[in-house]
């Protein structure tokens, strides 16, 4: 064998990557490297490029800087085809397979054996069954492959991009539909293609199953890369600060001077609340002129929970009560009529008209309060919104101009103020910083604040620790779907929050039992 | 258990049809009224071949009746007035048609438009085109076309397998086979599955949509030649609306409308529903004959409901069967 000091030579090697769309720098000199028979986590929280970085190395973009060397050679696929021509073979999360097709046919796809243009049916099948029992699959493969579950599909992609002699595997999320079982399965058939030499980059939110499997872990964020290190000497907490981009020394932020807590109204509690494979059951308590501030990582069930509370999503347990009497929330109109509002993470496809004007964006949910049959007069929009053009401070002050050409700090703003334009006693907020500049950041912490002084409960969910900790009076912290800590008064900052997230998961899985 | 395959209804529906039929008109089973109906229906099954594997790619063609209309127009213009010899017209027309499929695909394909609009253009410009040429039936007297339809294999029980009736079957069998058997046919599904997916397996998706409504096309031009045997003349009114009848003829067949699975077997049965439907009015004698329009209506709307039930039949459960991992 080779010297042991060297280290593995590079199967893949990323050198100063940059991708920009637009005015956004999604990548900036991303550097990476995998090694022949490694399997290495590609970690980030939303936005952190981890997707862009994967599309620019298999071409699905145009990289606008840097090299990608595949063992000896330079390589710029075109398109994922010349990627996994090149060797390089990515499986997503939404299996890129035929579900109309025969496992046989979707392993074979445009490569069947042929005899006199005849597709050798018998000979393909029995190649396909050869494959599949390589990975420990036995299933019938003339069967289509919709008739099969999320983790035979995944496998029998795997399958597919080995046996397309690819040298690199990407897997996006492979186990986000997985249950336990099927998981360890998918790791059994990882670990052995790494034995015969593969490279594998594993993208995943599950940092139980990062610390499980993988050997190295890149850790991008914003776009830059924050580092690469072994997993077995990297500590959960390090690398959450990582991903966060926490140095303790600056976690000191203070808090804006907390208000007196003095014993508040409870105004929607919710005991015992959740469902299953979504969010497990939580207790709740959201009291008129407090904020909570959801916390966690991507994918900890923090939108999830907030889906709940506002009856976008239905809870199979539990018991949801507002102003003590207790409620059904199974849909959004039932939110809607208990006095809820929601502000989605995703602005453009969940929230804003981009097409309506501002005015008739922020009349459009106290319009639906309403009904049909009582609508707004022109004069009432006028008034309402400009009303609240005013008091959020909506630039540029034309109620008329279309949404979508506001900037996103605005649009944020249109959105807050078409809930509170339905006197809610509760707004929940999803990330609603995310994507704006700074300036406007500023201003949404300010409005929160103000809210929650004018009497509103607030539920708000972000990735920013700083922000949470600014405006929260209380914060829960979530990890892997389940409600794991709630912090009060003095004991919110960002250390704390830091250390719930990491706790390692020996806790967090009896919790589940 | 997961129900019967639609062919298989379609097979059940026909038999049971034909049995009903039978029963009030026992004639009707008969070799004579079957050789006619295969005679009557033989443009329909050609062209319902090419349409098939339009749907199973997740497009539609709608030129294909127009594209009939205006063969049998240039055919008869060329062999009558122009002189030419029939072969080489024949020649001609299906090269013409060839190319105009082709020219559908790749418009579908570069400018990434939907079939519906390309193929309804189509429709409009061969359609138009067949009434620049001639706006009146030209009757065919070339000898070929006496000596084909006077030729016939008889069968047992009197009844008469027409030329035309044959190159129907012919053509049936060889789309049996193109889909089931050969590469061609496995990528059609793969394209009916889903586009984008089907691309980054590393199918030529533009080539594809190219042969597939080159293949409607062609099978059109055919299916008009044939048409003009059967007529022994050329309209460019004749096979108005006739894309409609094949399309009912493909989903009554079993193909999926949403595209990705079907068979040409169903679409072959599906024309012959329709036919005995239309037998089963001319022995009744006392029913308009748009009544066949009618029970071709009822049937589409069984089946498409059929097939949505057997889609979210399919779609419930998770359907984590057979196979469990080892």
């Amino acid at each position: 064998m080779e010297n042991s000091l060297d280290p593995a030579p590079p199967l893949l090697e990323v050198r100063g990557i940059s991708k920009s769309f637009g005015a956004v720098r999604a990548l900036q000199e991303v550097d990476f490297t995998l090694r022949a028979g490694e399997i290495h986590a590609l970690l980030g929280e939303n936005g952190a490029g981890k997707s862009t970085l994967i599309k620019v190395v298999t071409g699905v973009f145009p990289r606008d800087a840097g090299l990608v060397r595949l063992g000896d050679e330079e390589v710029a696929p075109r398109s994922a085809k010349s990627a996994l021509q090149a060797g390089i073979a990515t499986v997503y999360q939404e299996v890129n397979l035929l579900p109309n097709l025969s496992v046989a046919q979707n392993l074979f796809l445009d490569r069947q054996p042929m005899r006199f243009g005849i597709v050798r049916e018998g000979e393909m099948r029995r190649r396909a069954k050869a494959l599949l029992t390589e990975f420990g699959l036995d299933i019938d493969v003339a069967a289509p492959l919709g008739n099969y579950s999320v983790a035979i599909q995944h496998v029998t992609a795997i399958a597919r991009a080995v046996d397309l002699s690819a040298r690199v595997l990407i897997l996006d999320e492979p186990t986000a539909s997985l249950d336990r079982h099927e998981v360890e399965i998918l790791f059994g058939i990882m670990r052995q293609l790494a034995r015969r030499g593969i490279g594998i980059v594993f993208v995943s939110h599950f940092l139980d199953q990062v610390y499980e499997i993988s050997d190295r872990i890149t850790v991008l964020r914003n776009g830059r890369l924050v580092g690469e290190r072994e997993t077995a000497s990297l500590p959960r907490l390090e690398l959450i600060r990582m991903m966060l981009g926490r140095e303790l020394a600056e976690t000191t932020s203070s808090r804006a001077a907390a208000s007196e807590q003095k014993a508040r109204e409870v105004c929607a509690s919710f005991e015992n609340y959740g469902k299953a494979g979504y969010v497990a059951p939580f207790n709740l308590e959201l009291r008129r002129g407090e904020v909570v501030g959801l916390a966690g990582l991507l994918g900890s069930g923090r939108t999830e929970t907030a889906r709940l509370v506002f009856g976008a999503e239905r809870a199979d347990g539990g018991q949801a009560r507002v102003e003590g009497a207790s409620v059904r929330l199974q849909s959004p109109r039932d939110g809607v009529r208990h006095g809820f509002g929601y502000c989605p993470e995703e602005r453009k496809t969940d929230g804003i008209v981009a097409e309506l004007s501002v005015r008739e964006n922020i009349v459009l949910a106290l319009q639906a309060k309403r009904g049909l049959h009582r609508p707004l007069s022109r004069r009432e929009q006028d008034e309402i919104a400009r009303r609240y053009v005013k008091m959020l401070d909506i630039r540029p002050p034309d109620a008329e101009r279309p949404v979508g050409l506001l900037s996103g700090g605005n649009q944020q703003k249109v959105l807050l103020a078409r809930w509170l334009a339905t006197a809610p006693r509760l707004l929940v907020l999803d990330e609603p910083t995310r994507g704006i500049d700074v300036g406007a950041h500023a201003e949404i912490i300010r409005l929160i604040r103000e809210l929650c002084d004018d009497g509103l409960a607030l539920l708000v969910i972000s990735s920013e620790l700083d922000e949470i900790v600014t405006y929260s009076d209380r914060v829960v912290v979530l990890r892997d779907r389940v409600h794991v800590e709630e912090l009060s008064g003095e004991a919110i900052d960002v250390t704390n929050i830091l250390a719930a997230i990491a706790a390692d998961g020996a806790a967090m899985q009896e919790a589940r039992a | 258990m997961k129900g019967l395959p639609p062919v298989l209804i379609t097979a059940i529906v026909l038999v049971a049809g034909f049995a009903a039929c039978a029963v009030q008109f026992p004639n009707i089973a008969s070799t004579r009224v079957v050789g006619n109906l295969l005679t009557d229906n033989a443009f329909l099954g050609i062209v319902a071949t090419g349409m098939t594997f339009v749907i199973i790619s997740g497009g539609i063609d709608l030129s294909v009746g127009s594209v009939i209309g205006f063969t049998t127009v240039f055919v008869a213009l060329a062999i009558e007035r122009w002189g030419v010899p029939p072969l080489v017209a024949f020649v001609a027309i299906l090269a013409l048609s060839a190319a105009f499929g082709a020219a559908m695909g790749a418009i579908i394909h570069v400018f990434d438009l939907p079939p519906f609009i390309v193929t309804l253009a189509g429709m409009f410009l061969a359609r138009g085109a067949s009434f620049l040429l001639s706006t009146e039936s030209v009757p065919i007297t070339a000898p070929v076309y006496s000596t084909v339809s006077d030729f016939a294999l008889r069968m047992p029980g009197g009844g008469r397998l027409s030329a035309i009736a044959i190159i129907m079957l012919a053509i049936v069998i060889g789309g049996v086979l193109l889909l089931q058997l050969t590469r061609f046919g496995a990528n059609v599904h793969a394209l009916g599955g889903s586009r984008a997916t089907a691309s980054l397996m590393g199918v030529a998706v533009g080539k594809m949509t190219v042969k597939i409504y080159m293949l409607s096309s062609l099978l059109a031009g055919i299916a008009g030649i044939v048409f003009s045997f059967y007529t022994s003349a050329g309209y460019s009114l004749s096979a108005v609306g006739v894309e409609l009848d094949t399309i009912a003829a493909v989903v009554i067949g079993g193909t999926l409308l949403t595209g990705g699975q079907g068979s040409v077997i169903g679409t072959f049965l599906g024309v012959l529903i329709q036919g005995m439907i239309q037998t089963y009015i001319n022995f009744d004698g006392t029913l308009s004959s748009w009544w066949t329009k009618i029970a071709t209506g009822v049937l589409l709307f069984a089946f498409i409901a059929l097939q949505q039930g057997l889609v979210a039949l399919a779609r419930r459960p998770a359907a984590k069967r057979a196979g469990a991992v080892s």
